[in-house]
């Protein structure tokens, strides 16, 4: 070819794409899939999709800051003697020690307080600091129990039975040994510096029926007083929620496949679950349809990032949030500050999710002491605290322009959706037109 | 001593009553009449009771049991003492499945057979099992010792991580990490001293020991299909 024939331009494949391509020949490399933290990162339908229609002839709007506009919540009252109570509609998801560092795990209870909300235990126990820094505490019991003792159970507020989450509906938890201390080996027992896998299904109850009966024990053990929550990640949701309901939870907790894991592989990340989108309607159909709606409350985790998300999955049935991943930002994740010790981890401020790794620059996803020393819990305690009163804020805002006294009185009819996919998931009608696509 | 009639009280009336005599309480002895196979009784208790249970009991009798000892006359069902502390619990019968499940510590003595996955993810308890043991025993299991005086089903000790097994039987399979290792004196004069406190009387040195084998610790690729 004569060397001034012009030549087209090169062209990357969609299929092949760069990121595609740089995972092939990791993979081919290290002869192991990739591992890490966080949850889905591919787009899909989301809240931004929804808009809030507000208030208008048809309807009045509150004043702004002057009329009330309600963000209480009650959780467990269904069965338990003494239910959750929280100043605001947004919980804080379980997350591990071990996972975070103890000073992350403090600074979580520290800003769950001053906002009147719960925070949650995970994967590997109670630390005793925990509980002294979280008023209101959640304790996950889950496949592993690692950590598990019935005193704990007592000492928390509300248990919740873990059976899958968000990120990785079907899998178990992972801590690979670079986060296996002498401490989190020890609480876990098992040998320091192992490669710790958590079981993906409890180890003496199988099916509704038999957790039944697993929650039965829970209540007599802890006297009936504490509310029983069952976690259940974005999988079926219109038959996770019912067989919940008959198995006895007091709370369903739906976590969505952009809900955060400490550490799971991408493929499951990536590809097993459904967008949290997807999940409210069918599960408040389901709740609905067994006359539980309200009465077992749901709490929606996954993506929430902001006080339109919280409005919106409060508008499509939810009685709360549950945020993981936004709290760990509020505290200082992947924050710029850190840019230049992200570059030498191969990162970026923003993409940083090697969680599993150990290395964390803002001292959350560490057990190295050095870099958890550098995370100061009182400080990280306020940015969370100040965060969530944000969000709580900003719902108050929407729910006021929709004219409602209670966050808990918004509506699907308060919504509508802009692409047709959202439309569907919500079930609310397409912006523009009376259309609920697979509805009407 | 007290005797309760389950029949009649119910399980929370009997399981207030357990967990109100607590280590200052007078009364020691408590015998449970006509369990009827109700599920989660005696569970959470917290004192040194002795609670003899006339019959057969459902899932979870003892569970997380905290130094109490308690005998279960009859057969238990699923998870019976799951994830005990302390104290000791027998059954004069059969277990159904998960039996010590995830149990840190304390005595479990059946004196008859244990269904499958009997002391799955042990963390520290002793099993002692008069007869013989089903599939996937001592799956993923930590710490402890579980002693099968019997035989063991298919998969025994898969993924298991730092706890001793030793079968005086056959075992059908041993699962993937867990291999056959030596019995040297100080492993006999263990199980000895374990199977005197369990009451059953067999010779040490006719058990063979198993554990892990420590390669699936950290990953490694070459080991992708043990997985």
């Amino acid at each position: 070819m004569a060397s001034d024939t012009p030549r087209t331009t090169p062209r990357a494949s969609a299929t092949f794409d760069a990121y595609t391509l740089s995972e092939i020949r990791r993979a081919a490399s290290t002869g192991i899939y990739d591992i890490r933290g966080g949850g889905a990162k591919r787009k899909v339908p989301h809240f931004d999709d929804l808009l809030f229609l507000g208030a208008s002839m048809s309807r009045y709007p509150l004043e702004g800051y002057r009329e009330t506009c309600g963000t209480d919540v009650l959780l467990g009252t269904r069965f338990a003697k003494k239910p959750l109570q929280l100043k605001i509609p947004i919980t804080i998801a379980g997350m591990s020690f071990g996972s975070l560092s103890a000073q992350a795990k403090e600074a979580l209870g520290r800003g769950a307080n001053t906002a009147g909300t719960s925070t949650t235990t995970g994967d590997g126990g109670m630390t005793p600091e925990e509980r002294g820094h979280s008023e209101l505490l959640v304790y996950q019991y889950l496949p592993s129990r690692y950590g598990m003792n019935p005193d704990d159970l007592r000492k928390a507020d509300a248990i919740e039975v873990v059976v899958g989450q968000g990120a990785k509906p079907g899998g178990g938890g992972m801590l690979l040994g670079q986060k296996i201390s002498d401490r989190v080996a020890q609480m876990r027992s098992l040998p320091k510096g192992i490669d710790q896998r958590s079981a993906c299904r409890h180890p003496d109850w199988t099916g509704p029926d038999d957790l039944e009966i697993k929650i039965l024990e829970l209540r007599e053990i802890t006297n009936w007083e504490k509310p029983v929550f069952i976690k259940v990640g974005g999988a079926r949701p219109y038959y996770d929620t019912a067989l919940s309901v008959k198995a006895g939870a007091d709370v369903i907790v739906l976590d969505g496949m952009q809900g955060g894991t400490a550490a799971t592989q991408e493929v499951f990340i990536e590809n097993v679950g459904q967008p949290t989108l997807a999940c409210i309607r069918p599960a408040v159909q389901a709740l609905q349809e067994l006359g539980m709606h309200r009465k077992v409350q749901l709490v929606v985790s996954g993506g929430i990032r902001n006080g339109a998300d919280v409005a919106k999955a409060l508008a499509l049935g939810a009685d709360a949030v549950s945020i993981g991943s936004a709290a760990l930002v509020a505290l200082g994740d992947n924050d710029p500050h850190w840019e230049e010790e992200y570059q030498k981890l191969g990162s970026t401020a923003g993409s940083y999710d090697d969680w599993h790794e150990g290395q964390d620059p803002a001292g959350i996803t560490t057990q190295i002491p050095e870099l958890a020393a550098r995370l100061d819990p009182e400080v990280a305690g306020r940015r969370l605290s100040n965060y969530l009163k944000v969000m709580t804020l900003e719902a108050q805002t929407i729910a006021r322009a929709c004219g409602k006294s209670h966050v808990h009185n918004l509506e699907p009819d308060d919504l509508c959706a802009l692409t047709v996919e959202a439309a569907a998931m919500a079930g609310v009608p397409l912006a523009g037109t009376s259309w609920v696509p697979g509805q009407s | 001593m007290r005797e309760l009639d389950f029949a009649e009280l119910g399980l929370r009336e009997i399981n207030s009553q357990l967990n109100s005599a607590d280590a200052a309480s007078e009364e020691k002895h408590w015998t449970i009449n006509r369990p009827m196979g109700q599920h989660a009784i005696a569970c959470g208790l917290q004192s040194p009771l002795d609670v003899q249970i006339k019959g057969h009991v459902g899932f979870y009798c003892g569970g997380m049991n905290q130094q109490a000892s308690i005998t279960v006359h009859g057969h238990a069902g699923v998870g019976v003492a799951e994830n005990m502390m302390s104290g000791e619990v027998r059954v004069t019968g059969n277990a159904s499945q998960a039996a010590g499940a995830t149990a840190h510590g304390g005595l479990l003595v059946i004196e008859g057979d244990a269904s499958s996955r009997c002391g799955i993810s042990m963390k520290g308890v002793d099993i002692v099992v008069g007869g013989s043991v089903g599939h996937m025993s001592a799956f993923m299991a930590q710490r402890g010792n579980l002693v099968v005086c019997g035989d063991a089903g298919e998969a025994l000790g898969d993924s298991i991580y730092e706890a001793r097994l030793y079968v005086r039987g056959s075992v059908e399979s041993l699962g993937a990490d867990c291999v056959e290792k030596e019995l040297t004196a100080e492993h006999i004069e263990a199980l000895t001293e374990l199977l005197r406190r369990a009451g059953i009387d067999h010779a040490a040195s006719e058990f063979k020991r198993y554990g892990s084998a420590r390669t699936l610790y950290n990953f490694d690729i070459d080991h992708a299909d043990a997985y």
